[in-house]
């Protein structure tokens, strides 16, 4: 049946309205960063000049790449290493019996119930003993709590939903554990290790507080703190024009992962409903 | 030769006992069926000889060599599993080939053996296709093809029929019990709960029952010669009627068994009479269910069809020869 003609149009209407809500944001900050000087405070929804400035200004100019790398060395590690303990500690936890598993489990979410800030001091006291501050290795570890209670609690149910049978199968065939999860678990928990990685990434990527507090030397920041603190040549001026094109440039990233991960994400999300 | 030997063989899960004191031999080429009811542990004890479970009493050989610590790959043994469980993101070849991989085959002889077991189970068209690309009754060739291609000494079959619908359960019984047949050395260890299954495919069957064996024989000695009520009870089709009181009194028994095959009927004169319940007509056979006077419900099995019909009065005659007498404690009491 069609539906009748002022539904259609209310259907296209909200579709529009939640478009815009999310992406009008990211818009007015490309829009912005390519404009230059007093362009910058003149309010207009169309793209009026192409001036790459900015972003040469940014790139050219002193640490941003640089930043750039480390954000992408945080981010990279903590996923890699986020998942490496994930799947292993969600194939103990699915798959072996042992005493106080539940317990673990829960111990292990609740991690995650604390605020940032709640552990924030007692945590610069850890990294300082370690003599990690204004090291990257501070940021992965400390992200590293927040990411792996997720990872660990999805690949736990992803990996409880595979049939056992699979396993043993595979333990007929001859293969140790360690061949399981390579050559067996790994392929099928694919999309669930991309959407959890990608998640993590996101986090590490985003982060803010931990890398304002851990961190205090320009060349070793990330780069959400690294736009906060852009200046301009005088404390009373703000410069958008190179804010917003550093936001495009460390947004760009996330949109080409997300982008080249699609529809392993969407498999992910949906994997409890399907049937290995 | 792989004879398989369990010695007072036993399993517990804590202070659960799930199998006690199993004592069998299986032969090299025996086609052996474990059957019971759910829970019996039939699976438990198939799961132990491939390794899958500990065993926690007694000890488990093969061709004499003590298997009670050995790797489940190492024992020489295959398994086919209820669910199948191929591997989803390989193909049928990577399927088959997985364990020969492990077994650090080379390529050359992996491809060999894969395609005569293909060959073998007429899959070979299949060999480049997902799991999830066959339909139930390919799915389970290819695991039994994967079982195949590692040539096990030993074959074990976890109730492998039980996904399939009706129709092709019986095709692949038929391929299974062929299959026996052209791999005269290997050794076949079947569990099912069916005993339809387990009458037609055993050269020997094992009945379990909580945890014990009740009897171990061909399927005419568990047909003829039950050792126990329950094995009487659970072998044969329709299910051989057990009759108290009077008529087991009269002959100095507890119970009183007789198969509905073995009884006559007729309408106007009979040992017993009584009541027509109900008919069920599947042409080759009627079953009639009749209500006896003083002695009980009794099923009487018809060859071809029946004119009897609901609410007739009829009379049954046991055939004396094969009636049946258990103790109060279902033991047999010989004739």
């Amino acid at each position: 049946m069609k539906p009748p003609l002022w539904q259609s149009i209310g259907f296209y209407i909200l579709v529009g309205v939640i478009v815009l809500q999310a992406l009008f944001p990211f818009y007015y900050a490309i829009l912005t960063s390519l404009e230059d000087g007093q362009a910058l405070f003149e309010v207009n929804y169309l793209p009026r000049a192409l001036n790459l400035a900015n972003y040469q200004a940014m790139l050219s100019g002193g640490v941003f790449g640089k930043q750039i790398l480390n954000s992408v060395f945080v981010a990279t590690v903590v996923v890699i290493l986020s998942l490496f303990l994930a799947v292993t500690a969600a194939y103990a936890l699915s798959r072996i019996r042992f005493r106080g598993r539940g317990l673990l489990l829960l111990t292990v979410l609740s991690v995650s119930m604390f605020p940032q800030i709640a552990v924030l001091s007692g945590l610069f006291e850890v990294i300082r003993y370690f003599g990690l501050f204004n090291s990257l290795w501070s940021l992965v570890f400390s992200y590293m709590i927040f990411t792996l209670p997720f990872t660990v609690w999805v690949l736990t149910t992803f990996m409880r939903n595979l049939p056992i049978e699979i396993e043993e199968a595979a333990i007929m065939d001859g293969a140790s554990s360690f061949t399981i999860i390579r050559r067996v678990f790994l392929p099928l928990m694919w999309p669930a290790m991309v959407t959890t990685g990608l998640l993590a990434f996101i986090h590490a990527w985003n982060e803010f507080l931990f890398a304002l507090t851990f961190l205090s030397t320009d060349s070793q920041r990330t780069v959400p703190v690294a736009i906060a603190l852009i200046s301009g040549r005088s404390e009373f001026e703000i410069p958008w024009g190179n804010i917003m094109a550093a936001s495009v440039i460390v947004t760009l990233p996330l949109v080409a992962l997300v982008l080249v991960f699609q529809r392993k994400i969407v498999s992910g999300l949906t994997a409890g409903a399907v049937k290995g | 030769m792989a004879t398989v030997e369990l010695k007072n063989v036993s399993k517990s899960y804590g202070t659960v006992e799930v199998l006690r004191d199993i004592n069998l031999e299986l032969e090299q080429g025996e086609f052996v069926v474990f059957v019971g009811p759910s829970g019996c542990g039939k699976s438990t004890l198939l799961r132990m000889i491939a390794g899958l479970e500990d065993i926690t009493g007694g000890e488990l050989r093969i061709d004499g060599q003590p298997m009670n610590d050995v790797l489940p790959a190492k024992r020489g043994i295959a398994m086919v599993f209820q669910s199948y469980a191929l591997y989803p993101h390989m193909t049928v070849f990577e399927n088959m080939a997985f364990g020969l991989e492990q077994a650090r085959l080379n390529k050359a002889e992996i491809r060999e053996r894969v395609e005569k077991a293909a060959k073998m189970l007429q899959i070979e068209a299949f060999l480049d296709r997902k799991p999830k690309q066959l339909s139930g009754g390919q799915r389970q060739r290819v695991a039994i093809g994967r079982a195949i291609t590692c040539d096990p000494r030993v074959f074990l079959f976890d109730e492998p029929l039980s996904n399939l619908d009706a129709a092709l359960r019986v095709d692949t019984r038929l391929e299974i019990a062929s299959l026996g047949k052209r791999l005269p050395d290997t050794t076949m260890v079947y569990v099912t709960h069916d005993q339809v299954e387990a009458m037609t495919l055993a050269d020997r069957i094992v009945v379990l029952n909580g945890g014990i064996v009740e009897q171990v024989g061909t399927p005419m000695e568990l047909y003829e010669r039950p050792a126990s009520q329950f094995v009487a009870g659970f072998i044969g089709s329709p299910r051989m009627n057990f009759l108290n009181g009077t008529v087991a009194a009269a002959h100095g028994a507890e119970t009183y068994g007789i198969r509905p095959e073995h009884i006559s009927l007729s309408p106007d004169a009979g040992d017993w009479r009584g009541r027509v319940i109900l008919t069920e007509r599947l042409g080759s056979d009627t079953f009639v269910h009749v209500e006896v006077d003083g002695v009980g419900p009794v099923n009487v099995r018809i060859e071809g069809r029946s004119e009897v019909h609901a609410n007739d009065e009829v009379h049954l005659t046991p055939d004396p020869a094969s009636v049946h007498l258990f103790d109060a404690k279902g033991r047999p009491i010989p004739g």
